[in-house]
């Protein structure tokens, strides 16, 4: 398509296509659904940056990669020190080259994107960080002396994964304590394995414990230590948090605690962090029904939409009340879930779900959405269509209506401030809290968001801990 | 890190075992509980801490082998590990001088319901206890409650120890008498406490049930754990595990400990075939 404009001398808009998996194939394993570059073509793709003088793209980029630099270091051959170059300022690339939403961040604003074909910034990235584990070439960097101080990060997804790496280039101790009994946060128990292998994350953190950070799994603050205890009694001189926004929001609808309706969160974490796709090897189990409705047009809704498929439902519904222009997911997720059979349900929003005799799923009652004025989100409301209430066919329903803010550390450290939604009030340049010696960063001050955002925070937080912990300035 | 270090063996089915868990031992409160996983492969599973040993680091699980996976933990020894323990979660029993407490367990729910009675005597409360269980054997911590206990009565469903009938028989029989109970305490199958709402009612005491609901993370991330609570949705791993004993809708909550009942058979079958020594004993 690209390849029959008719490009400028030296143009080429030939972006370079990644090899998928069969879509009739991959729907019958958990294996990865992208298949990644092979060297010649991440050169190609590579040749079509144009080293641009004023690079736009990393304006797009929360974790300041520098793109082109590491883009030339690919048109080099020199893969390795390509992936370094990224790891400069992003200690993920594997996990961000796959699930970045780069076609609203870094490739949006790529000079290249006017003309159709931007830079496929996100699968090189990918391409080099894999083949830097691939060669097994992974080099830790020299660390500086220890500074003395010691830095506590509670949780152990991107947000905190990101500033304990930082910290420990800068010298300090760090722990991170993980209240499930695996690190990496919704790496680990949400994205699924045909989307983000586990094996990478454990890359990513493999990696950070390289760099002398301590990773202390099955410990839950607010309720094993608290975050006073850290602070006064377990010797730590600050403290990081990166809970996430891990709480299921239900729609408070009748018929939601029936059998056979799961939280999106529940599903998934059954299947990734639990495996239960591996039943009866692995301990816990899973229901899937034969004709399974997820609600909710995000990330997660096509995360789980995609998972029952692949668990041997007939038939996988996505049930969404606005249209598929409104759909928050991303994209190239949307395309992967209707290439593989996934129906959509659109306008539709459910009422109730109906049960049988014995407390399962049978079915789940709708309404019919017209999209009205735009709301503050700035997408159109949608309104209920009066009389248009139909039935579903369902034996199982999944809730991906989003999550909120989980109250553990919050409720038990008082004099930190928390907003009307229960997040954690941080500044946003510092991630600095109204408690001294904390900070707070990732979906916990702002919502569910993105990996990178949370990266992002990271790495804010990281200079602000720096400094605090160097002049006790707060 | 959380080594078996001592095993007591109540029943073929119903197990002892003394863990090290120095964190959750110094942090343990009555009425909260941790979730352990037994290896690698292993599910989440919740259990009240029975008691702890803060200078040992050490606490006390007690559990009814009914699934692969407490069989499977039934074979641990001392010296052998859990791959998790942790913990303490929930929110503790909240404890005072109520007065008059009475203590309702049955079969292996006197295990839980030990802690909070213990608590609940050493907060200057007068401790009335029933314990049950379906037959003498399967009665546990007779002792230990007896110990802390101003009264105690024994029910077996058979009539082979104690008074011949439930609970709630000898329950009726405590709240008829002419002493003031100020508040009543249950633990034990959802069927049982959902009959100890019943017996209780027509006295309005004041009642507390610990509900235990299938979980995974236990953090409040899930929802798995979800029950109705005087018609709200609410999370058992963080909410609970107590509740108002009048507000359960213990139906649903019956209704959801059933949701895996197929899978939990196959991989009962499963275990059974792969390690017949941990089934020595049991019928
Ligand atoms: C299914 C799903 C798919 C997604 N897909 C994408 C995508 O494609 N692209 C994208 O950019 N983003 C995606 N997201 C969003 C992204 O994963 C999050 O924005 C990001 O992970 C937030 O990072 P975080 O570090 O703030 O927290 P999390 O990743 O949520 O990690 C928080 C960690 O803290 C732990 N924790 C919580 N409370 C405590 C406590 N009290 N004590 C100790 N530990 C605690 C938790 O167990 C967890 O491990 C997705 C999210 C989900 C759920
Ligand atoms: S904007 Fe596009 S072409 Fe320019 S440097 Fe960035 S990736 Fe290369
Ligand atoms: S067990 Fe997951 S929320 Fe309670």
């Amino acid at each position: 398509m690209a390849g029959e404009k008719k490009p400028k001398k030296g143009l080429n808009l030939n972006r370079m296509e990644m090899p998928r998996q069969d879509p009739k194939e991959r729907i019958k394993n958990f294996n990865e659904v992208a298949l990644g570059y092979t060297p010649e073509m991440a050169i190609a793709e590579a040749e079509r940056c144009l080293q641009c003088k004023k690079p736009v793209c990393i304006d797009g980029c929360p974790a300041e990669v520098k793109i082109p630099e590491f883009i030339k270091l690919i048109t080099e051959g020199k893969f390795v020190e390509a992936s370094r170059k990224i790891k400069e300022t992003n200690a993920l690339p594997a996990v961000c080259g796959r699930v970045c939403p780069q076609e609203e961040q870094c490739e949006v604003l790529c000079v290249l994107h006017k003309k159709g074909a931007p830079v496929a910034i996100g699968r090189l990235e990918r391409f080099v960080a894999d083949y830097e584990a691939e060669v097994g070439a992974i080099e830790v960097p020299e660390l500086p002396p220890r500074t003395g101080k010691r830095v506590a990060v509670v949780g152990s997804g991107p947000a905190g994964l990101t500033v304990a790496a930082d910290l420990a280039l800068m010298g300090h101790e760090v722990v991170i304590f993980e209240a499930l009994h695996k690190a990496g946060g919704v790496l680990v128990y949400g994205i699924p394995e045909f989307r983000l292998p586990k094996a990478i994350v454990q890359r990513e953190v493999d990696y950070i414990e390289k760099l002398g950070v301590k990773v202390v799994c099955d410990v839950v603050i607010g309720k094993t230590f608290t975050v006073d205890d850290l602070l006064n009694e377990e010797g730590f001189d600050a403290v990081f948090l990166g809970v996430g926004a891990g709480l299921p929001w239900f729609m408070d609808i009748p018929g939601e605690n029936l059998n056979g309706v799961y939280s999106a969160n529940e599903f998934l974490t059954r299947n990734n962090l639990m495996k239960a796709y591996l039943f009866p090897e692995y301990d816990t189990p899973i229901k899937v029904g034969r004709k399974v409705a997820v609600v909710g047009g995000g990330n997660v809704a096509m995360d789980a939409v995609r998972t029952a498929l692949r668990l041997g439902a007939e038939e996988a519904h996505i049930v969404y009340r606005r249209s598929r222009a409104e759909m928050p997911a991303r994209e190239e997720e949307i395309e992967n879930a209707e290439a593989e059979g996934v129906i959509f349900d659109l306008l539709v929003n459910p009422v109730e779900i109906l049960g049988d005799e014995k407390g399962w799923v049978k079915g789940m009652k709708c309404i019919r959405m017209e999209l009205g004025e735009p709301d503050e989100s700035g997408r159109r409301r949608p309104v209920p269509i009066e009389g248009s209430e139909f039935v579903m066919d369902v034996d199982m329903v999944v809730m991906a209506i989003g999550t909120g803010a989980n109250p553990l550390v919050p409720s038990t450290t008082p004099d930190m401030e928390t907003n009307r939604r229960g997040y954690i009030v941080a500044d946003p340049e510092t991630c600095k809290t109204t408690k001294k010696g904390v900070f707070a960063g990732g979906d916990i001050i702002r919502g569910a968001a993105t990996v990178i955002l949370a990266v992002g925070d990271g790495k804010k937080a990281a200079r602000a801990i720096d400094h605090y912990l160097k002049t006790g300035e707060w | 890190m959380f080594r078996v270090v001592r095993k007591r063996e109540w029943h073929p089915t119903i197990t002892e075992l003394w863990v090290e868990a120095p964190w959750v031992a110094k942090k343990h409160r009555p009425g909260q509980f941790v979730i352990v996983r037994v290896d690698e492969n292993g599910e989440r599973v919740p259990l009240t801490v029975v008691d702890t040993d803060k200078e040992e680091g050490t606490i006390c699980l007690v559990f009814q082998k009914v699934g692969k996976s407490t069989f499977h933990m039934g074979l641990l020894n001392p010296g052998d590990a859990f791959a998790d323990v942790v913990g303490p979660l929930g929110r503790p029993t909240h404890i005072e001088n109520f007065g008059t407490v009475v203590c309702v367990g049955g079969g292996v729910g006197v295990a839980p319901l030990y802690p909070i009675a213990k608590g609940m005597k050493e907060a200057g409360n007068k401790l009335i206890s029933i314990i049950g269980a379906r037959t003498k054997e399967l009665l546990i911590l007779e002792d230990k409650v007896k110990a802390i206990s101003d009264e105690l009565i024994v029910t077996t469903d058979d009539g082979s120890y104690g008074m011949h009938g439930f609970v709630t028989d000898a329950l009726k029989q405590v709240l008829d008498r002419d002493e003031k109970v100020d508040m009543v305490v249950s633990i034990g199958p959802v069927i049982m406490m959902k009959f100890v709402a019943k017996t209780c009612e027509p006295y309005k005491v004041p009642l507390v049930v610990s509900l235990n609901s299938i979980m995974v993370d236990a953090t409040g991330m899930c929802g798995a754990c979800r029950v109705s609570i005087g018609g709200v949705t609410r999370f058992v791993c963080v909410d609970g595990p107590e509740f108002d004993g009048y507000q359960v809708d213990y139906d649903e909550l019956m209704q959801r400990q059933q949701m895996y009942l197929d899978e939990e058979k196959r991989a009962l079958e499963k275990f059974r075939e792969e390690h017949p020594e941990a089934f020595q004993g049991v019928c």
